[in-house]
């Protein structure tokens, strides 16, 4: 069997859950390549190239790859795909926009976002935010998945395979780049981060935002996260949410500041291993999955938290 | 321009699911039904453009039960002009709906076919991207702005790192994220009014597409579940435990 890898990257690094998702297709069984499509990005091809159990990097260089753009993905793995016996993405927002696309020009039916693979045909997958967990069997003769990074650790990079640069064909795009706004950070990847503080609706502010959940991020080297209904009231901006909808993140501590604890945001962080709640409601849901709660006022319980550390 | 919205009845948002004791899914009698949230904020999206006078006509369409044309009710209560239901009792697949939404699409010759970017039953996020790898249009998934630009889309798209703007030319698929707009209230005159407006019943065998299940269900579980930890006295006492737990 053979899998071909999307491979998640900014032109300039690969994405974590790419290294995930090498996991994951490992778990699957199977020669294992990866795809990276882009535009100079041949730091990102030399860097899959090194992920442990890759057999090859196919490299595809050129100005329509640069934003990964689902058309142009879809025109040039769809012919690729005569010789793989199944596709994985990071199912990170690139993932989930192209691989679909791809899924049924093949005629297959994709299974989104899974946590374990049970065999060949046979995949785990979270549904209603996380409140189920459903096991299906796949009768489709190519296997189309998108993989969940926080179930599976990152591949190691201890790989050497060879980089293949293949062409890219000619596709008429009805699509095209306009603009962007990306969050410059240095704090850690969200999805990737070792700790994580998120704050919710009860900050009431983007500036008390900014004043009381950075500087704890800041003590502990963590990635800041926010509530739907802290991103929707404007504190924090949308590539913050965790949830259901948002991002999903499983770091060892999380931290939740002022979060009440609906399903949909519990969906995004319940994995996580250590989780402290801080919230002056006593009957906060966010207490049910909390190791450690403190039911305080978070204006002056978080500054004390963070001279604390 | 005519747009076409494809809307999902699912398990309402705020009702604890539960899944049967047989595991052969989630418990769906007696439990409260509406439009996937995502959805409603896409006929918003389409009435929007309507009263901005760039929309003529709004399409609602649902695969589904009986029972999914009250879920088109609701849109045409919002605002859509008529409703096709394609009616089926079995379960539907991303892939199966999206190859039925393609064949209304030739009927219909809508410009823009504007959807929910994941329904919150099944949580696929599938469907739009497969119906326009289908009809070969181009895309813009999880829309936070949508801006008709002649015969262009301009889209803005919640992805990882920000926002991310995109142009699509000519007919096109947007599916829509939570930030694109905060869907209405249906007014009981408007409710009243829904009632008259005309829903073509259809069936799957109508549009004479391969619709059957790829995938099996082998089980549906409950998620493992999290126990409670403690409550601490104080943030000192808190700082003292995850020293201890070796967090900190």
């Amino acid at each position: 069997m053979a899998i071909l890898i999307i491979a998640d990257h900014d032109n300039t690094a690969l994405s974590d859950a790419t290294a995930k998702t090498v996991t994951a297709a490992h778990a699957f069984g199977g020669d294992v390549d990866v795809l990276v499509a882009g535009e100079g990005a041949g730091s990102v091809a030399a860097e899959a190239a090194k992920l442990s159990g890759v057999r090859k990097v196919l490299h595809a260089d050129g100005a329509i790859y640069k934003k990964q753009l689902a058309e142009a993905m879809e025109a040039l793995i769809v012919p690729l795909m005569d010789g793989y016996d199944a596709l994985f993405a990071p199912a990170t927002t690139m993932g989930k926009n192209v691989t679909p696309r791809i899924a049924a020009k093949l005629d297959v039916m994709q299974i989104s976002d899974i946590i374990e693979i049970k065999d060949s045909a046979t995949f785990v997958r979270p549904i209603y935010a996380g409140n189920a967990i459903m096991t299906v069997s796949s009768s489709d003769a190519k296997k189309i998945v998108t993989v969940r990074g926080t179930a599976f650790a990152a591949a190691s990079a201890d790989g050497s395979a060879a980089i293949e640069t293949i062409s890219a064909p000619d596709a008429a795009l009805k699509s095209s780049f306009v603009s962007e706004e990306v969050v410059k950070s240095d704090r850690p990847e969200l999805t990737a981060a070792k700790s994580v503080v998120s704050g919710g609706r009860a900050l009431g502010s983007e500036d008390e935002f900014q004043r009381l959940i950075v500087p704890l991020a800041d003590k502990l080297g963590a990635a800041v996260g926010a509530s739907r209904a802290a991103v929707d009231a404007g504190y924090a901006p949308n590539d913050y949410q965790v949830g259901q909808t948002g991002k999903i993140v499983a770091p060892e501590l999380y931290v939740a500041v002022g979060i009440s604890g609906a399903i949909q945001h519990l969906a995004g962080m319940k994995d996580s291993k250590i989780i402290v709640a801080i919230n002056k409601d006593d009957e906060a849901p966010i207490f049910q999955v909390a190791d450690y709660g403190l039911v305080a006022d978070l204006f002056s319980a978080v500054p004390e938290l963070t001279d604390a550390l | 321009m005519k747009v076409l919205v494809p809307v999902k009845r699912v398990i309402d948002y705020n009702v604890k699911v539960r899944v049967k004791s047989d595991k052969t899914g989630v418990d769906l009698a007696n439990v409260k039904m509406s439009m996937n949230p995502f959805d409603e904020i896409s006929v918003e999206e389409a009435v929007r453009m309507k009263e901005a006078g760039t929309v003529s006509e709004i399409i609602v369409v649902s695969v589904g039960p009986q029972q999914a044309q009250e879920t088109i009710r609701t849109a045409l209560a919002m605002g859509a002009d008529r409703g096709i239901l394609v009616k089926t009792d079995e379960m539907v697949e991303p892939l199966g709906v999206a190859k039925i939404l393609a064949k209304i699409v030739a009927e219909e010759t809508p410009d823009l076919v504007i959807l929910g970017k994941q329904a919150i039953d099944d949580d696929s996020n599938q469907t739009g991207q497969m119906l326009g790898a289908i009809l070969d249009w181009p895309q813009g998934t999880f829309a936070s702005e949508v801006k008709v630009d002649g015969g262009q889309f301009h889209v803005t798209r919640e992805v990882d790192g920000g926002l991310q703007t995109v142009a699509l030319d000519g007919p096109s698929i947007v599916t829509v994220d939570l930030r694109l707009n905060e869907p209405r209230y249906a007014s009981l005159p408007n409710i009243m009014k829904a009632k008259k407006k005309p829903i073509d019943m259809k069936a799957p065998e109508d549009y004479g597409v391969d619709i059957a299940p790829r995938l099996s269900v082998i089980e549906v579980s409950e998620p493992a579940v999290r126990e409670a930890g403690e409550k601490v006295e104080d943030v000192a006492t808190l700082v003292s435990k995850l020293k201890t737990a070796g967090a900190i």
